[in-house]
């Protein structure tokens, strides 16, 4: 009886609680983003500077211009440590906080993404998937609610075969050539697959996949495999661990490393730098910003870092992940910033927000302005492409840094339309939606 | 041929890592009849210690070898506190009981961990080389890989078990071990102290703890995906029984061999990635055999 | 005072073998179903139903069908993660491939099929016991696992392996409302809660209980392990296939492999053992600390203030629940169920405990 007592007031505190917290407070207007992060388990050394470039963006932007016009930017963060419920009930607990609810929810997961998506539309709050999450959610008109900006994993298979074949000389000179792809065996790793399945028939390229099972730090045979068959190319689609492990094995094995492409979840400093000398050579498509910093990350240190408010070690400012994390919360500001054109400057409703994201429009003019030049092509989303822009370039890592190596590759949009098209239709078959009509 | 050979070894030497994590496993269960599942994150808090006190250390003239005796204090004290605090007023329970226990001990480990120490990726540079030979080239074409990381891997795992064998059949702490495996309350009346004898083991299951870390550390780097290598050795522990250290080694090196071959010549004709399970149904069909094992110890029941 | 069964007289066989002889005991369970059925739904907010409430009842459903078997009939399984899986898996397919199928029978159906693969799993126990049958066991989750991420037609071919489906619709109503969508657990829960209550205190599930106190005995006496075995992990598997499908169609509608991992296992064990083994309360109890647990523990320093960084909440979190654990061990190994009934005997005698 006690017990059940206890569990009662438990339920009754977190009822009290979580009314509490969804009635406005403060009467200023203010816009309350969720976040939805992961700083501990098995993936943390990658979520860690992600979640850090998202809230010091934020922060800054709070600091130095008071807001999104004046509106105030509120968030919280919420721990997933990338499991699928945990990001549910996050979702959940965060998605009715501020005076509007969630503006927009980015989740950091391509499992997480699955699983919101039915939610998001119903609750009617855009999700943003920057370089994640479903390819054929590009077609806007079935995916009404989400938005795989800058680049799916089709675009980002397409640039990276584009690139071999550039530099063979030639898409049709791959002919005969050996492509493997180990890849993380989840949702996420298994994206590219039919992308690439495609071009291998189109080009006559040999295709063959290595599963690497969660976490990704047994991966000895995957490496013989590759010993024993030399493929030409090796196209790593891992996460966490599984890509320092990945270069330490092919470094044990001696397959050149400058052969090895990584997506751009495989690209960035805690991928290589485990890895030690061994990583030198490894390339990696980048989300079209790769480490570095601009003029937006001055003003970062100095509103944020120099007050003692940065959020993790100022040594991370201008990391990839920390610069992905922060031109996610870019976009995302920009979205409620053009949705403020039209609808006000006060609080937005998600539902406003994705009328905001889905007119985005950032051109070279305001990347500069925004002080992320050279970090983000421009940015055009419409109702028909939730994508925005599909171009990439490769980098390298030398050791000490990562450099470009390539010039910026645009995937081939008369190939993925008509595959985005045909999964987005089976997806509204399956779920029973109309989709709607686009004007442009 | 020569790939063959080159997946066997590699196959071998994977085992022996999976080994060095079972022996944890083993020496607790053999003294206290503990499933002592916090053995991963044994493993984890045992190598985040070592490596990030080596990073504190740095200025000092020995880093590694300071750190390396702070760490092994540290697990001393883990193992009394361990006793103290989850044991002691647990005993005479079921074993289920004590099994959750030590699930709630890693739980805390894992927390523990790394709110002291963090979550990222840490590199563990111990000086084990890292390239990988070359043997038999004037046999086979492309020579024969060996990774000389993994050989050292395996001298120190068979170090390890040869002053292990030693200390259990030797020394009178090890033959009182012994007696306390065999017989608890036997062992009492004869004068053995259960509970000074429980703290040897944590500790000696924490030394081992810290082998396994370094080792795996030093080959993967430092980081929570460490303590789910736990599940990598449970096969070779019901392959080897719970009881027997050899059954730890030997069951290591079949598991190991077992699942890379499966892998590389079975894998691609089902679909890859099987060498997981591979391990656990390896494992089973042997048990079918041998309920208690390969070398573990036959139970007799009585009504 | 309040639970005296003083003045109780059972007059027919019959009253003497309900399953709630006390008439305190059938005030109780009235109580809380009135709780569940109608003040639950009219107190709640969105958030309760589904972060806390829908799964609270399809954990619990799992965790009364792993009871059966680890608690009554002694047999350790880490499992049950896969078996969920495959209850929701069966279901999706039972569900896309037979047009026009009303998904309540889907979800039986795949608790059918998650009863065969369960009694096959089931066979090694015939022959190994104890912790090694609780390796064994994973052999189940890992190798089912790698099977619905590898073999397209069981997700349909869908390109990443991830399933997706529509609001589970009954004879023309959707649920797709928090509301609904608890009512529909609730109830099925309650169902499985009283067939299971049935056989555990039929000739089966003492078959269980004495095979799990000592197989040897028990088979001297006449009972086949075997059949005790085997139907343990039967009916088991069923509650726990059915509890899958539920989880994938109402609480997820869109799931991986990874939703029903080795950690779903666990969380469900400990549920078990912490609520009680050997006890169909136990089951809820359990569920019900391991599934609030975490968020309150979660959700607490917000709640009084303290600004503490999300990664330190969530290890404290990690910590707190691995202590608490130890210390509900110790206290009381046997679980809540038993702190539960050592509440109903001071009831009974209070106020005057002598």
């Amino acid at each position: 009886m006690r017990t059940f007592l206890k569990l009662k007031l438990v339920l009754l505190a977190m009822a009290a609680g979580s009314t509490l917290f969804s009635v406005p407070a403060v009467f200023a207007a203010e816009q309350f983003f969720p976040l939805l992060v992961y700083r501990s388990g098995p993936y943390a050394p990658n979520g860690i500077p992600f979640a850090n470039g998202f809230v010091d963006y934020f922060n800054m932007i709070n600091a130095r211009d008071g807001g999104i016009n004046g509106v105030k930017i509120t968030y919280e963060e919420c721990e997933t440590g990338y499991a699928t419920d945990r990001g549910v009930e996050c979702y959940e607990r965060l998605k009715g906080k501020g005076p509007t609810g969630a503006s927009v929810i980015s989740p950091l997961s391509t499992g997480i993404t699955f699983a919101l998506t039915e939610k998001t539309h119903t609750d009617k709050i855009p999700i943003i998937t920057m370089g994640y999450g479903r390819s054929e959610s590009v077609d806007g008109s079935v995916f009404q609610w989400n938005f795989p900006l800058l680049g799916s994993y089709w675009t980002a298979a397409d640039i990276l075969v584009q690139h071999v074949g550039n530099l063979n000389g030639g898409l049709n000179k791959l002919k005969g050539k050996k492509i493997t792809l180990i890849y993380h065996d989840s949702p996420y790793g298994k994206e590219p697959i039919p992308l690439l399945e495609k071009r291998a028939k189109m080009h006559g390229f040999k295709f063959s996949k290595i599963p690497v099972t969660h976490p990704g730090v047994e991966q000895k045979s995957a490496w013989l495999q590759v010993r024993k068959n030399r493929p030409d190319y090796v196209f790593l689609w891992g996460w966490g661990i599984m890509n320092s492990t990945a270069i330490k094995e092919a470094a044990a094995v001696r397959y050149p490393r400058d052969k090895i492409y990584g997506v751009w979840w495989a690209g960035a400093e805690p991928d290589v730098r485990p890895a030690g000398a061994g990583a030198k050579g490894y390339q990696s498509i980048t989300l079209q910003h790769s480490a570095g910093k601009t003029a937006v990350h001055a003003d970062i240190l100095k509103y944020v870092h120099d007050k003692g408010n940065g959020s993790g070690p100022k040594g991370d400012v201008g990391h990839v992940l920390y610069n992905r994390g922060m031109l996610n919360a870019v976009v995302s500001i920009e979205a409620v910033r053009t949705a403020q054109g039209k609808f006000g400057k006060k609080s937005l409703t998600g539902e406003q927000v994705r009328w905001g994201i889905e007119n985005l429009d950032l051109d070279a003019k305001r990347i500069k302005e925004l002080g992320i030049d050279g970090m983000m092509q421009p940015l055009k989303v419409s109702c028909s492409d939730h994508e925005g822009s599909r171009r990439a370039r490769i980098h390298q890592w030398d050791g000490n840094n990562w450099n470009f190596v390539s010039d910026w590759i645009e995937a081939d949009n008369s190939l993925l339309r008509p595959m985005v098209e045909t999964a987005a239709a089976n997806y509204a078959k399956d779920k029973g939606i109309t989709p709607v009509t686009c004007k442009s | 041929m020569a790939f063959f050979i080159e997946v066997l070894i590699s196959g071998l030497m994977a085992g022996v890592l999976y080994s060095l994590v079972a022996l944890g496993f083993v020496l607790i269960f053999k003294a206290s009849g503990v499933f002592n599942f916090a053995q991963g994150a044994m493993v984890l808090f045992a190598a985040l210690t070592f490596v990030r006190l080596i990073d504190i250390l740095s200025e000092t003239f020995a880093p590694i070898l300071l750190s390396l005796a702070i760490t092994i204090v540290v697990m001393i004290v883990l193992a009394i506190v361990i006793e103290r605090l989850v044991l002691r007023p647990l005993v005479n329970q079921p074993g289920i009981s004590l099994f959750m226990a030590t699930l709630g001990i890693a739980y805390f480990l894992d927390g523990f961990g790394q709110s002291i120490w963090g979550s990222d990726v840490y590199a563990l540079d111990i000086g084990i080389p890292k390239d990988s030979m070359f043997i038999l080239e004037s046999v086979f074409e492309g020579g024969i890989l060996v990774s000389s990381e993994d050989l050292v891997a395996t001298l120190i795992a068979g170090v390890l078990v040869a002053t292990l064998a030693i200390f259990f059949q030797r020394t009178r702490v090890g033959r009182a071990l012994r007696a306390v495996a065999d017989d608890h309350q036997a062992a009492q009346s004869v004068g053995i102290p259960l509970n000074y004898i429980w703290v040897v083991v944590w500790s000696v299951a924490g030394l081992v703890a810290l082998v396994a870390g370094a080792v795996w550390g030093s080959k993967l780097g430092v980081q929570f995906s460490l303590s789910l290598i736990a599940l990598k050795a449970l096969p070779v522990l019901i392959l080897g029984g719970f009881e027997s250290v050899v059954g730890a080694i030997v069951g290591g090196l079949i598991i190991g061999v077992g699942e890379k071959l499966s892998e590389i010549y079975l894998g691609p004709i089902i679909g890859g990635g099987i060498e997981n399970w591979f391990a656990y149904v390896l494992a089973l069909f042997f048990l079918l055999f041998r309920p208690q094992g390969l070398f573990g110890e036959k139970h007799i029941d009585r009504v | 005072m309040f639970y005296r069964e003083a003045g109780q007289f059972k007059t027919s066989y019959t009253a003497d073998q309900a399953a709630f002889p006390i008439a305190q005991d059938r005030i109780f369970i009235a109580i809380w179903l009135f709780i569940g059925f109608v003040a639950v739904p009219l107190l709640s907010n969105e958030y309760l139903f589904r972060a806390i409430f829908i799964p609270f009842l399809i954990l619990a459903l799992a965790a009364l069908g792993l009871n059966l078997l680890v608690g009554y009939c002694g047999q350790v399984s880490l499992g049950t993660g896969a078996f969920m899986a495959v209850g929701a898996y069966a279901a999706y397919n039972f569900w896309t491939r037979i047009p026009g199928l009303n998904p309540l029978v889907a979800f039986m159906l795949a608790g059918g099929v998650a009863t065969i693969v369960g009694i096959l799993f089931g066979i090694p126990s015939l022959r190994i016991k104890g912790f090694y049958l609780a390796v064994a066991t994973l052999a189940a989750q890992f190798f089912l696992d790698w099977v619905f991420s590898r073999i397209g037609w069981f997700t349909n071919y869908t390109p990443s392996g991830s399933i997706a489906v529509p609001p589970v619709e009954l004879f023309g109503f959707a649920f797709a409302s928090p509301v609904s969508k608890y009512l529909l657990c609730l109830t099925i829960l309650v169902l499985f809660a009283v067939v299971a209550k049935n056989i555990v205190r039929g000739r089966i599930g003492r078959s269980w209980m004495a095979t799990r106190d000592m197989d040897v005995a028990a088979e001297i006496i006449g009972i086949r392990p075997m059949y005790a075995k085997l139907s343990a992990f039967a009916v088991s598997s069923f509650f726990i296939g059915v509890a899958g499908a539920l989880w994938g169609f109402v609480h997820l509608e869109s799931w991986e492999p990874l939703a029903f991992d080795i950690n779903r296992s666990f969380s469900i064990l400990f549920m078990v053992i912490i609520g009680g083994l050997g006890s169909i309360m136990g089951a809820f109890l359990g569920a019900a600390f391991i599934t609030v647990l975490p968020l309150f523990l979660n959700q607490l320093p917000t709640w009084i203030g303290i600004e503490v960084s999300t990664a330190m909440i969530s290890h404290i979190e990690f910590m707190i629940f691995g202590a608490l654990i130890i210390f509900f061990l110790a206290v009381e190994p046997l679980g809540m169920a038993r702190m539960w009934r050592i509440g109903k005997e001071k009831l009974r005698l209070w106020p005057f405990p002598y």
